[in-house]
């Protein structure tokens, strides 16, 4: 039984998501941000499913469970694209896009393949397990390709404040649910606890930080990402 | 024994973005100096703020009329500076370089709270003027 929290975050989620994407096409940037914008509104449709399944077929039923965790999978694939289409405007200046978009095919073919074959093996226990460690290994992925890109991010000197903060924000929501997604296949019992609230909160949190960021840093602001690895200090006043 | 290291590698990796996007926010307010009349009005001495005083500063922020453009910024730096001063405290005895850190994070956040004060300070001036502009 789904509570008056569960639903605020969803509620509270979908508007960002629907805000997101709305943000993107009125500043007339959808050409630069089109895989983020398709995300946000593939995740809106996935969230308004989700709702439709849980009044159809209750929310312990087996459909819902199903219907949750691959659309999730499905979701954090699609969330590559974003990862890809960062990584072009990261290396933008170097010209290496079909270098780019050569790795992310690799990529995909490579979860696909892996997906198959850890599905192949495991046919008998699709049930529990599974696909928790399929949306844990997923994020994980996402955490590594993420954590990659802020690394470039430093060593070409990007200064870009709104890529900077997207990415920042991207992090946060990878590794954050890879963290869940493991507690929860490491301690199944804290699910019921406070590991179920997670995955939507990190869900609702990265709209609206790209929200922010997409309202409140302009297009042209420029930040030294030297400044955010070792900041100057500030001199201590003493008491 | 894998899930064991996702799970730490995942946390390890939420924390370091966690911390790099807040000082993301904060790297705004960093380059900005403080007005006397914030500094005054916060009883904070010239030149730069301490640690400890982003409470006072926060609490200053609250008897100025409410604004939307900084509500969001001002609830996450509350946030990240509560998460300090946890560390902070935590680390004080055991890891006296990590409490140094923090507590310089922590005067970054109280810088950019004072950042706001001014900020707000000078709008609801400017509210005043132009009401009194109306009068006349």
């Amino acid at each position: 039984m789904l509570g008056p929290f569960d639903y605020s975050i969803w509620i509270v989620g979908s508007l960002l998501q629907l805000a997101v994407a709305s943000c993107v096409v009125s500043r007339k940037s959808l050409r630069h941000y089109f895989a983020l914008t398709t995300y946000m509104l593939c995740a809106l449709a996935v969230g308004c499913g989700q709702y439709l399944v849980i009044r159809k077929s209750g929310v312990s039923s087996n459909h819902y469970w199903y219907f949750y965790y691959y659309t999730s999978s499905l979701l954090t694939i699609l969330m590559y694209f974003v990862i890809v289409q960062f990584y072009e405007q990261a290396f933008a200046e170097l010209r290496v896009n079909q270098y780019v978009r050569g790795g992310a095919l690799f990529l995909l073919i490579s979860t696909a393949l892996f997906s198959y074959l850890v599905v192949r093996h495991n046919t008998d226990r699709l049930t529990t397990d599974f696909v928790v460690e399929l949306g844990q290994n997923l994020y994980f992925v996402g955490v590594v390709l993420t954590y990659m890109l802020w690394a470039a991010i430093l060593h070409l000197k990007e200064t870009r404040t709104r890529l900077i903060q997207l990415v920042l924000a991207l992090g946060i929501y990878f590794s954050g649910n890879a963290g869940s997604y493991a507690l929860r296949h490491l301690f199944p019992d804290l699910q019921s606890a406070f590991l179920q609230w997670l995955p939507p909160l990190f869900g609702a949190l990265l709209p609206l930080a790209w929200l922010y960021t997409f309202l409140r840093v302009p297009e042209d602001a420029r930040l030294a990402t030297a400044r955010l690895v070792a900041p100057q200090p500030f001199a201590i006043k003493a008491r | 024994m894998i899930a064991a290291l996702i799970c730490v590698v995942s946390v390890a990796a939420l924390l370091q973005f966690l911390t790099l996007y807040c000082r993301s926010i904060l790297a705004t307010s960093r380059k900005v100096r403080l007005s006397e009349r914030v500094l005054e009005v916060a009883g904070v001495g010239r030149g730069s703020v301490a640690a400890g005083d982003f409470h006072r500063f926060l609490q200053l922020i609250h008897l100025c009329p409410e604004s939307d453009d900084d509500r969001n910024e001002l609830r996450a730096m509350g946030i990240y500076y509560g998460l300090l001063s946890v560390l902070g405290r935590v680390s004080n005895l055991l890891m006296p370089r990590v409490a140094g850190w923090s507590e310089r994070e922590r005067q970054s956040c109280s810088h950019f709270a004072a950042v706001v004060l001014d900020r707000r300070i000078s709008h609801n001036q400017g509210l005043l003027a132009e009401q009194a502009s109306g009068l006349l």
